[in-house]
């Protein structure tokens, strides 16, 4: 019962949000919408069992995603009004896909298919599970390779953003390191016979 | 009792919009990365409630994966949004057309 309650209120306040993201003019009230849209996702994965990924949904995504995001809005000079032309052009073929698409989610969810097995009801609650233990258990054994791939494209991302937004100056004046180790004394000191 | 298909159907939801902001934000970049981002966390939702239903941990690892690409996207896409902002002092769609495609 309480579940049921708890899921209606995260999936309406996500479903919610969601629409705010979309709808809403200001592109900073867009990623306050999504702040919350990620809370609520978090309180459903919490429903689902999964507690170490909804922390994880909140600490990166909210922690350090989306404040990349206002960094970035903050930074640019967007100018709101000519941000909404075009906005009901496109709205036809947009809401067709968009309901195209919904209608064929839902009838593939409600079909029954996935029906039979209803959620497990909280009968683990009692038991001595820990989601993150049983998570490193096997992503440090069976999945180790994605693990390891996953963290090489975090370096190659790492390296590639700072790559892209770094702007060396040109009237400031550097020291060359390479051309300082390799110096010889023959460059600098010169022998003068008196 | 909360279903499978519920949690399904709020996926599909989420997915949806995200698609339906794909189309209409088609002049501001962050929106579009913000639209991909609410598509993203819809899937993430159906790999978890599958993840849940079939009693199988693998799901919620892909989602840990899909996190990862996931920040890197942002990272990688905000970083030239930013020297694109440098180049051209705007970040409208039709302003980036320097490879005429």
């Amino acid at each position: 019962m309480l579940e049921t309650a708890f899921f209606n209120l995260f999936a309406g306040l996500s479903i919610l949000s969601g629409m705010g993201v979309v709808l809403s003019r200001n592109t900073m009230h867009s990623v306050m919408f999504l702040i919350l849209c990620f809370f609520n996702a978090a309180g459903l994965f919490f429903l689902l069992d999964a507690e170490f990924l909804g922390v994880i949904l909140i600490l990166i995504y909210v922690g350090a995603v989306m404040v990349l995001f206002m960094f970035v809005i903050m930074m640019l000079e967007v100018n709101v009004a000519k941000v909404r032309e075009g906005f009901l052009q496109y709205l036809p073929l947009g809401g067709m896909i968009a309901v195209i698409l919904l209608v064929e989610f839902v009838a593939a969810a409600g079909s029954g298919v996935f029906a039979d097995g209803a959620m497990a009801q909280a009968a683990h609650l009692g038991q001595e599970v820990n989601n993150t233990r049983q998570i490193g258990q096997i992503l440090y054994t069976k999945y180790l390779l994605g693990f390891e791939i996953a963290a090489i494209i975090l370096l190659v991302a790492l390296i590639g953003s700072i790559v892209l937004t770094l702007r060396g100056r040109k009237d400031a004046k550097y020291q060359n390191m390479s051309a300082q180790v390799k110096v010889r004394r023959e460059d600098r000191v010169r022998k003068v016979s008196m | 009792m909360v279903g499978l298909s519920q949690y399904l159907i709020v996926s599909a939801a989420l997915f949806s919009l995200g698609v339906i902001g794909l189309f209409l934000n088609r002049k501001n970049v962050i929106s579009i990365l913000m639209c991909i981002e609410l598509m993203l966390l819809a899937v993430n939702i159906n790999f978890v409630a599958f993840s849940h239903h079939l009693g199988d941990l693998g799901g919620q690892i892909f989602v840990f994966f899909v996190l990862t690409i996931a920040a890197c996207e942002v990272a990688v896409g905000l970083a030239i949004l930013v020297s694109f902002y440098r180049l051209r002092r705007s970040i409208e769609i039709e302003d980036i057309n320097s490879l005429q495609g």
